[in-house]
């Protein structure tokens, strides 16, 4: 059964399209994610689901409910982690949690058992005191997780959750999304992160220009829009460009990159042998398994993070 | 590393369910809730976030009264009485006290209706956090007003008080410069409120504001001399002034100043239509900005 259905879904802006006639359903239960670089059209997506932005056409349906008549209805049952942290920095760590509850017309006693409950999970339970100014990036990012759990959201809408975060911050954050995850909440989360995309998603669609250009699980759309393995070599800014006719046949497929060439086969160390054995000497090269990156770079010709 | 073992080993031993633990109100019923109170349930987010500059509210208004009376009142009230005899047949401190009271009342729209509203949209964007909840943007902004309303109304208890303790409110219907300071105030705020939140990025507009809106209508909105003292050129100043509409009906109920009913009806009018109107553009706004 899905929880979310979107139908020819569209937003403008004056003459520009951030939405452009988009289908998507989301299962109950499901990780869902939309791929796509800045300007794709996934925040605005996520903030239609919230009924926050109203559409300019088409139909969008959240837990049976239309978003725009029914928002209040909508928001109750969802958990709204936005692009960036919008915590009242005045406030102490946990207040933000108990205050925001309110706008639930949740009730202050409940409230008390939940921000505990919540700051745990978040292991922010020893910064319950602190005031918001004085948390990490990682720390803020995992406390407005869990300000968006205060009401028991069904379904979790993350935008960007590790975004700016360090590595370290970021694994910490996957471990806590998978704990929800585990527990049956559905989540929809955007990234322009291929690793996060796969870490998190169960399916996934792959936006560009406000379009979806591919829909599937992270497996499915490696093994449909790339090779099972990639070789990247650099010959040097300069060199690329000479050798790369050279190179036509090594490989099923050829991107030239600024920086270096990717070469799409399921043998990347045969590949780099035929390499080799014509004579050419690349000055770095690296054999690895194909990645989301190469299905974005696949599918429109651009990487994801410019 | 030994952050996410220790996390992977709180996960495997905590049996607390994040997810739904039922203890929750069902979505429905707080959606309900959200629907009917969401002003006031807003409303008392911004009053609790007072709390933040709870101090600099509470020093200025026991200060700000102390500091007016004894200056105008006591200073420049014994020149004038000496000199012309008071104003309007009662001693000049009697006369001033409502104005002060009304327009230190008003004047404080300026600080809570312009920058926090800035925040609000651009720098904390805490109307988005909102927004994201139950509550509908229009709720939102009501609770803005109803909140700010709170504070005036209990500034204006301590001013009233002030008042009452320098002996410069001889009426016994004084206290209804409470209610006629805050709607005052809001008369001011309100269509302040709707156009800050029309405010994008941050120029010197609110700085133009207190300089070339706030401080001319304290300074000829008929808080120091009666309006009609001043050349008829300048009097309209008063008369689109929501601090002189409030301040006459402040002396009216302060030392019973003679007024026609026509006229004080009139007040009553313009304070009401400026909050109602501001209230309404302010929440149209806000509804347009945080559905974008």
């Amino acid at each position: 059964m899905s929880v979310i259905q979107a139908r020819s879904l569209v937003k403008s802006y004056g003459d520009l399209n951030a939405v452009d006639g988009i289908d998507f359903d989301v299962a109950a239960g499901e990780s869902f994610g939309l791929l796509g670089p800045n300007g794709a059209g996934k925040s605005t997506t996520m903030r239609m689901i919230g009924g926050t932005s109203l559409r300019t056409s088409g139909t969008l349906s959240v837990l049976g409910m239309d978003p725009e008549t029914n928002g209040p209805d909508v928001r109750a049952n969802l958990g709204v982690i936005p692009q960036q942290d919008n915590l009242d920095t005045e406030l102490r760590v946990r207040d933000n949690l108990i205050t925001y509850g309110r706008y639930f017309g949740l009730p202050r006693s409940y409230l008390q058992r939940r921000a505990d409950d919540l700051l745990e999970f978040a292991q922010l339970t020893d910064k319950a005191g602190e005031k918001v100014d004085n948390l990490s990036g990682g720390m803020k990012r995992r406390l407005t997780i869990a300000r968006g759990l205060i009401n028991e959201p069904r379904i979790l809408l993350l935008d960007e959750p590790t975004t700016g975060l360090d590595p370290q911050a970021r694994h910490i954050l996957w471990d806590r999304l998978f704990r929800l995850k585990e527990e049956g909440v559905t989540l929809v989360v955007t990234t322009h992160f291929m690793d996060e995309a796969e870490q998190l998603c169960d399916r996934l669609v792959v936006m560009d220009h406000g379009r979806i250009v591919a829909e599937g699980s992270p497996l499915q759309l490696i093994r449909q829009y790339s090779t099972r393995e990639v070789l990247e070599v650099r010959f040097g800014s300069e060199r690329n460009a000479v050798v790369v006719e050279q190179l036509a046949d090594v490989a099923e497929r050829l991107e030239v990159l600024p920086d270096r060439i990717l070469l799409y086969t399921d043998d990347g160390e045969a590949a780099l042998e035929r390499v080799t054995s014509r004579g050419l000497q690349p000055l770095t090269s690296l054999v690895r398994r194909a990645s989301l990156e190469d299905v974005f770079l696949t599918l429109t010709g651009r990487s994801l993070i410019d | 590393m030994t952050d996410r073992a220790a996390s992977t080993t709180s996960v495997a031993t905590d049996s607390n369910r994040l997810a739904y633990t039922g203890g929750a109100v069902p979505a429905a019923v707080q959606a309900r809730i959200a629907r009917r109170w969401g002003w006031w349930l807003y409303a008392q987010y911004r009053l609790t976030s007072m709390r933040a500059y709870l101090q600099t509210i509470v020093i200025r208004s026991i200060g700000l009264p102390l500091l007016y009376l004894a200056s105008m009142g006591l200073g420049l009230g014994a020149l004038v009485d000496a000199g012309a005899g008071g104003v309007d047949g009662v001693s000049y401190l009697v006369f001033v006290a409502p104005g002060l009271l009304v327009s230190s009342i008003v004047m404080e729209a300026s600080g809570e209706f312009t920058y926090p509203v800035m925040s609000g949209f651009k720098w904390q964007k805490h109307f988005f956090a909102a927004s994201a909840s139950p509550l509908r943007p229009g709720q939102i902004s009501v609770g803005e007003v109803v909140a700010v309303g709170l504070r005036f109304m209990a500034e204006s208890v301590v001013f009233w008080l002030a008042l009452v303790l320098f002996g410069a409110v001889p009426s016994g219907m004084s206290w209804l410069v409470i209610p006629i300071a805050t709607l005052a105030a809001l008369a001011f705020g309100a269509p302040l409120l709707a156009f800050s939140a029309t405010q994008t990025d941050e120029g010197a507009q609110f700085a133009f504001i207190q300089r070339f809106v706030v401080m001319p209508m304290f300074l000829f909105a008929g808080t120091f001399f009666p309006l009609a003292a001043m050349p008829w050129y300048l009097q309209w100043v008063g008369w689109i002034s929501p601090m002189w509409h409030g301040t006459q009906l402040a002396r009216i109920v302060c030392f019973g100043m003679p007024n026609p009913a026509w006229l004080t009806v009139l007040h009553v009018v313009v304070l009401l239509v400026a909050a109602v109107v501001g209230t309404w553009a302010a929440a149209r706004i806000f509804t347009r900005r945080l559905t974008r």
